[in-house]
């Protein structure tokens, strides 16, 4: 019997997880994941946007939690060692007529709390950013807007909060929930859960899991979202973020370095039926590189490196639903977490940990490790720290991903890890191993062999991301 | 380990290995080869099919033999070369460069060498940088990934492939995968001619009746986990899919095989110019790039079709910087830029100067599309000097010239050589 189970280990959960993991609580907390590794669903394919705040109606749990969790990130990037910058956004407008909507955009900021907002014109933003089009008249200038990497974000959460003391179970899918006498009872892919309260952050399944309790129906729309990720040649294109004027559908297609120096453009924003469509489409990469080319000179099209799609969890009353559910008590829904969820995650994590101890009451871990490390990268470290990282490992000299500069060292860090990489695509997001311009062609066969090695397995049973994504298919002539 | 080398080699693949035994053959002393995987030769490890050396030995060998006859002569004349060593980072001040490398036995170390030759191959373009539509499952593989994994691992990738690409490397795995028990559907190709060497698409294709479906290409990736079957359209004269045309075949695996594209970040980051064509380095006669003392051969410099012309390249590089590393080359006096014209997509070099010519120049250089019944015609200046008749020329193949120093000397006051694909007699 748990005190607390979050479901999904997405950044959302993860977060809620870690904040919870600061509490005693003598039934333990557990984290429980339908996928192979953390970070699979909607957390593995956004923007990595840190917005600012302005576009939230004043009032709503968005607007609130957006300023908040943005106000967090810096302090959470060092407490748990992942990229983040304060790269500051530009919303651009390219029509004198709409400049009253980007006045209103500057008035809700200013009411949602955001700091340092203030309207530039076409002077300015071609001194900011040479490369911005000539036709942006005017842009809202957001300067605590930020970016920061999704992937690292979520692991520094999920790790910390395993430390902690969190358990996590991946590969844990619940099918079916039963009110009990003390709680819930969660029949799961791998068994029996039991738990006095249950969190609910199943991200675009949430819905289901919501319905399963509760006779108000909850519904959740998965808007896909397309994404183009350039070399980092051209990554310096823009240093800030590039956004337009938002319309019905969101923020528009967005223009933005990474945290770790490539260009990107997206997202499109089409709601489809399909909770597991995260395919590209020709449309949509055509759509995405005509809207977001609106915003710069020219998209260096030649630097494409790969293409992605993600799917946001849009719940139709179009705010977070972050609740006990009326008619279930204990189960706490956080659902709808579509963007700005990323930057809000940090304030989600304090906000619903508040609820749950409300309901359940818990003393605070005098031991509470606030601090964690995140992998030591070859890449980006000095020449001092490359021979000291040597020192201690060798096989931080051994380089297998040519173009991120990843090691051995660090795969074997990555896998080893709390809550470390079991795939090639876990390898990937914690390391960028086969992020790169080659996008894995080199380093993908030097990778499986090392979580082979590491794991005790064969090469053959190593999966790109769990179930059935196996990159081998037996051996030659096999079937000869 | 000696931390000054005349000459530095980066990349002991077919190119630096006949760069490094040239120069050692023509006096240079100090060479270090500083190769990237466990053992000498390249990609040629993983081409187990035969086809080369047939210019170079006149016999056919594999691609291991191939390479091994010059793993040999690299050890009998004693260069010395580090292997599972990556070069991190190359830099030039004044005459000397740094090279600054990275292995488990030696950690991170600098080289100070007099001259280097880039030698460091290419990699395959891959799906992301093709921008095919679809989920992103497991079973998409660049043809050589597939290769080594055959070659060297003997593991199947999969079982029921589809190949997008034309590539030479793209044919011989079709075959390599049929022989090795799995079921090659189509190859398809979204040009209307085929990038690779009718030769291979004879032996690879034909004689395994695995159909070449030009101008096709993949419109869609299915399966979410692992491949499931990909939609194949045709394309129209622009590359773009005709709606009405789509087939959805089964399959488990996709290998691609669209084109290959020079490795040369090293490069960019020491200053290097690039020639947007190849993108590779612009070099000169000596092919020596845009940095004095810097040489580049094989496919970091442009894609070949055939390694035996490699070698040939690269054995000029190794001369050139065993030359620049003695010191007392001839100054640059008369120096003449190389054009290209109706067809011809680029040239290597792009730049020459007569004097530090030996004999004669030659110039290689490709196709842009198919011509048939054309003539080659070189210009020095606006006279034509060279006029040759070809009955076909293929994107897939690389051409090559030969310009004589005495014909050029007879030009004192040239200034352009153009190369050009004429129609008209």
């Amino acid at each position: 019997m748990y005190d607390v189970i979050v479901i999904g280990a997405g950044v959302t959960g993860a977060a809620i997880a870690r904040e919870l993991s600061k509490y005693e609580y003598e039934g333990k907390v557990a984290v429980l994941e339908r996928a192979s590794d953390i970070c699979e669903g909607t957390s593995k394919a956004n923007s990595g946007i840190v917005h600012a705040g302005h576009d939230a109606t004043p009032g709503t749990l968005k607007a609130k939690l957006n300023v908040l969790g943005n106000q967090r990130m810096e302090q959470l990037s060092k407490e748990l060692d992942f990229p983040f910058k304060r790269n500051g956004t530009l919303v651009l407008c390219f029509d004198g007529k709409d400049r009253d909507k980007m006045q209103e955009l500057l008035k809700k900021g200013r009411l949602n709390g955001v700091e340092g907002l203030r309207i530039i014109e076409a002077e300015e933003i071609q001194r900011l950013e040479p490369n911005v089009s000539n036709e942006a008249c005017a842009a809202l200038y957001a300067p605590s807007g930020g970016i920061v990497c999704p992937f690292g974000l979520t692991a520094a959460l999920a790790e910390n909060a395993c430390e902690n003391g969190v358990e996590f179970y991946l590969n844990t899918k619940v099918e079916r929930i039963r009110k009990s006498p003390a709680g819930y009872v969660l029949q799961t892919s791998a068994g029996i859960f039991e738990s006095q309260i249950i969190v609910n952050a199943a991200g675009l399944y949430a819905d289901a899991l919501h319905n399963m309790v509760s006779e108000k129906k909850l519904h959740i729309v998965p808007r896909k979202g397309e994404y183009c990720l350039f070399d980092k040649a051209v990554g310096g294109y823009v240093s800030h973020t590039i956004f337009q004027l938002p319309t019905r559908y969101g923020k528009g297609v967005l223009v933005t370095p990474t945290v770790h120096g490539n260009l990107m453009m997206g997202p499109t924003a089409v709601d489809i039926e399909d909770k597991e469509g995260t395919n590209t489409t020709e449309e949509g990469i055509a759509d995405l590189l005509k809207r977001g080319g609106l915003s710069i000179k020219r998209v260096p099209a030649e630097k494409i490196i790969t293409s992605f799609a993600g799917l946001r969890a849009h719940e139709d009353g179009g705010d977070f639903v972050i609740e006990e559910v009326e008619d279930a008590q204990g189960f706490i829904d956080v659902a709808g977490i579509e963007s700005p969820g990323l930057t809000c995650a940090p304030a989600i994590g304090e906000y619903v940990a508040g609820m749950v101890l409300e309901r359940l009451p818990a003393p605070k871990k005098v031991d509470f490790k606030a601090c964690r490390e995140a992998i030591r990268g070859m890449a980006d470290a000095d020449e001092e720290e490359r021979k000291a990282l040597i020192e201690k490992n060798p096989a931080y000299a051994n380089v297998i991903c040519r173009c991120e500069l990843v090691t051995e060292g660090e795969i074997m860090d990555a896998i080893h890890r709390p809550l470390g990489a079991t795939t090639l695509d876990g390898v990937k997001r914690r390391t960028r191993a086969g992020m790169g311009r080659c996008q894995s062609g080199f380093c993908a066969p030097k990778t499986v062999e090392i979580l082979a090695r590491e794991l005790g397995k064969d090469i053959g049973e190593i999966t790109k991301s769990g179930g059935s994504s196996m990159f081998l298919t037996g051996y030659d002539k096999a079937e000869v | 380990m000696d931390k000054r080398v005349d000459i530095l080699i980066v990349g002991g693949g077919p190119a630096g290995l006949a760069a490094a035994v040239a120069a050692k053959k023509s006096g240079a002393d100090r060479i270090l080869i500083l190769e990237r995987d466990e053992e000498l030769g390249g990609i040629l490890n993983q081409c187990i099919h035969n086809g080369f050396g047939l210019h170079t030995f006149k016999e056919e060998l594999t691609g291991p033999e191939y390479a091994s006859r010059y793993i040999w002569q690299v050890e009998e004349l004693g260069i010395p070369y580090l292997l599972q060593t990556i070069v991190i980072d190359i830099s030039a001040s004044e005459a000397v460069k740094l090279v600054t490398a990275i292995n488990k036995e030696n950690g991170i170390f600098t080289i100070e060498a007099k001259a280097v030759v880039l030698a460091m191959g290419c990699r395959e373009r891959s799906r992301g940088a093709l921008n095919i539509p679809g989920y992103r499952p497991a079973g998409i593989y660049s043809a050589g990934t597939a290769q080594r994994y055959v070659n060297m691992e003997g593991r199947m990738p999969g079982k029921e492939v589809v190949v997008l690409g034309s590539g030479d490397i793209g044919l011989i795995m079709a075959r390599r995968m049929t022989l090795e028990g799995a079921k090659v559907k189509m190859v398809a190709e979204l040009m209307p001619y085929s990038g690779g060497l009718k030769r291979n698409i004879v032996q690879c294709l034909e004689d395994y009746g695995i159909p070449l479906k030009l101008s096709h290409t993949v419109i869609d990736i299915d399966g979410r986990e692992r491949v499931k079957g990909v939609t194949v359209a045709e394309a129209d004269e622009n590359r773009k899919p005709i709606p009405g045309t789509e087939e959805y075949i089964s399959c488990d695996t996709l290998l691609l095989s669209c084109g290959l594209i020079p490795e040369n970040e090293l490069s960019v980051g020491l200053g290097v110019s690039l020639n947007p064509v190849t993108a590779g380095p612009v070099v000169n006669e000596s092919l020596e790039t845009s940095v004095e003392g810097v040489f580049a051969c094989g496919n970091v410099l442009h894609v070949h079709d055939l390694v035996d012309y490699v070698s040939e390249e690269a054995c000029s590089a190794g001369e050139h910087a065993a030359a620049y590393a003695r010191g007392g080359r001839p100054a640059e006096e008369h120096k003449v830029t190389l054009k290209c014209a109706g067809g011809v997509r680029y040239t290597v070099p792009s730049l020459i100067c007569v004097e530090r010519i030996d004999k004669e120049q030659v110039v290689r250089f490709r196709v842009g599309s198919v011509y048939k019944d054309v003539f080659l015609t070189v210009y020095y200046n606006n006279t034509v000097v060279i006029k040759q008749k070809k009955r076909v020329l293929l994107p897939g193949e690389m051409e090559q010239i030969k310009l004589k120093k005495v014909e050029m000397e007879k030009f004192p006051d040239l200034k352009t050589i153009t190369v050009a694909i004429e129609r008209e007699g």
